[in-house]
């Protein structure tokens, strides 16, 4: 008994002792940094094709999102938002880190001319914060509805016979108003230029690029940007000039 | 066109390592357009040793674009801004007429300034002692067929085994990485057979001998295969991101 809890004990410690030293290289690093990019990546799109049923009416979108809601008896959506937000908070300390790093081993030239840097390369810290501004705001704006009335009874609905919350009309009203908009614009922005370099990156770091693959990630990659674009925007705009009634 | 030039120069100066170290403005007379950046060096040099002034310090040693001494940012662009060649292999003949040029020491905290242009690249000497060599003796070289080596790998080691370990790839990016040199190093024996026995513990060494020596982290700019006067493909550098993983898993799961 004395014997299995002590080699547990010192198995564990390896176990720690690898995962810091992973951590603590560069080459981790930006592994984790990879893997967690993809999850968000993948979130996106799923994100996004939820988004889009607001064109598909009031009572498609309000189903969704009560789907959302309780999917495995309300668990789901909180498994969902505990993995993103461990993702999410990895991705931006080890960014972070890294910048710090990157700054620390550079001593400037008077003159450096770059010959391959796209600049959204150059602004990832930049694009990153901003995004990352936003997600706070877009989370206090409609999960946890702070500032607005989105969590009364006049959002609460009668839906195929169950309670629900009238997402639509929350959604409807909150694009109507027009800072709401320009914050959702630049929040966009600068997120399909965090993508621009971020997607393409992903399978660099992860070691699945090279040259004769090159072309077909970049491709890819620059259409994932598009769509994520065009499809993130097309909702604020539709409802703000009126499109979606 | 004349075949002699007159240029402006905006040289890095520094005494020693703790200098904080400035430019200089030095006027390059009479140089003809068929010397090379580092002969048009030799002559001002000359100059500032007849005028009893201290000659600019640079590293140079083989002057024929293998030996990867040479090194310089000029104007911007280590070993300026042409493709594929080293300092030494730059020829003033792609300067023109009264240009200005700026000349400043591959920069990298990583890398030491000794003195004016030379800096200490001796970090890039401990990675390779860390794992950058095979450790068995193998004799004179043995008959070329006597160890069928694929067409394809043999390509890529030897692509790789170009890298001359210049520092280019460094004083290009952004982060002072040495991703591209690092990953040269270890494909080019990784790949071949008689790396591979070695291939885990090479890799980790090397890997981890570059972060202690304050090399920052890639992040796929690609700087610096533009900048590598041997065209180092970063190629290189994707296929270390995934051995590192695998021997660092591989690592962990073995203790
Ligand atoms: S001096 Fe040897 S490569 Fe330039």
């Amino acid at each position: 008994m004395a014997v299995t809890s002590i080699n547990y004990f010192i198995f564990m410690q390896a176990l720690l002792g690898s995962i810091a030293s992973f951590w603590n290289s560069s080459i981790g690093k930006k592994f984790i940094v990879a893997i967690t990019g993809l999850m968000l990546v993948v979130f996106l799109l799923g994100h996004l094709s939820g988004n889009l049923l607001i064109f598909a009416g009031r009572d498609a979108f309000n189903e969704y999102a009560y789907f959302l809601h309780h999917m495995l008896h309300g668990v789901g959506v909180w498994i969902a938002r505990i993995g993103l937000l461990g993702a999410l908070v990895l991705h931006v300390v080890a960014t972070i880190q890294l910048t710090i790093q990157n700054k620390a081993s550079r001593t400037d030239y008077k003159v450096q001319k770059s010959q391959r840097s796209t600049l959204s390369s150059t602004l990832m810290i930049w694009s990153g914060l901003t995004i990352l501004s936003f997600i706070v705001y877009h989370i206090l704006h409609f999960t946890v509805r702070a500032g607005n009335d989105y969590n009364s009874v006049e959002y609460a609905i009668m839906l195929h016979g169950h309670k629900a919350h009238d997402a639509y009309t929350m959604v409807m009203h909150g694009f109507s108003w027009m800072p709401a908009v320009i914050a959702y614009v630049i929040a966009m922005i600068s997120l399909c230029s965090h993508l621009s370099h971020g997607v393409a990156s992903i399978f660099q770091t992860l070691g699945l690029r090279n040259k004769k693959s090159a072309a077909a990630i970049d491709l890819g990659a620059k259409l994932y940007t598009l769509i994520i674009f065009v499809g993130f925007l097309s909702v604020p705009l539709s409802i703000y000039f009126g499109f979606v009634k | 066109m004349s075949t002699t030039l007159t240029l402006n120069l905006k040289v890095w100066r520094q005494a020693n390592t703790q200098d904080k170290g400035k430019f200089e403005t030095l006027k390059a007379e009479d140089i003809p357009v068929d010397a090379s950046f580092l002969e048009m060096l030799d002559i001002v040099n000359e100059q500032l040793i007849n005028d009893n002034r201290e000659p600019i310090h640079f590293d140079h040693d083989c002057r024929e674009g293998i030996c990867g001494m040479c090194s310089l940012n000029i104007n911007g662009i280590p070993h300026g801004k042409d493709s594929g060649i080293t300092t030494c292999q730059l020829h003033m003949r792609k300067f023109n007429n009264n240009d200005t040029i700026w000349v400043e020491p591959f920069r990298s905290k990583a890398f030491p300034i000794i003195k004016d242009l030379a800096v200490d690249r001796t970090a890039f000497d401990r990675i390779i002692e860390a794992g950058g060599y095979i450790d068995v003796r193998t004799g004179s070289a043995q008959d070329a067929n006597s160890l069928p080596i694929q067409k394809e790998l043999a390509d890529d080691a030897f692509a790789s085994a170009a890298c001359i370990g210049c520092g280019a790839c460094v004083a290009a990016c952004k982060n002072a990485s040495a991703m591209l040199f690092v990953s040269a190093k270890v494909n080019h024996l990784n790949s071949l057979p008689q790396g591979q026995p070695e291939k885990n513990k090479r890799v980790l060494g090397m890997v981890r001998q570059m972060d202690s020596e304050g090399f920052g982290n890639c992040t796929n700019q690609f700087e610096c295969e533009a900048a590598c006067p041997k065209e180092i493909s970063v190629d290189n550098i994707a296929k270390l991101n995934s051995s590192y993983t695998i021997a660092a898993l591989g690592e962990a799961a073995g203790s």
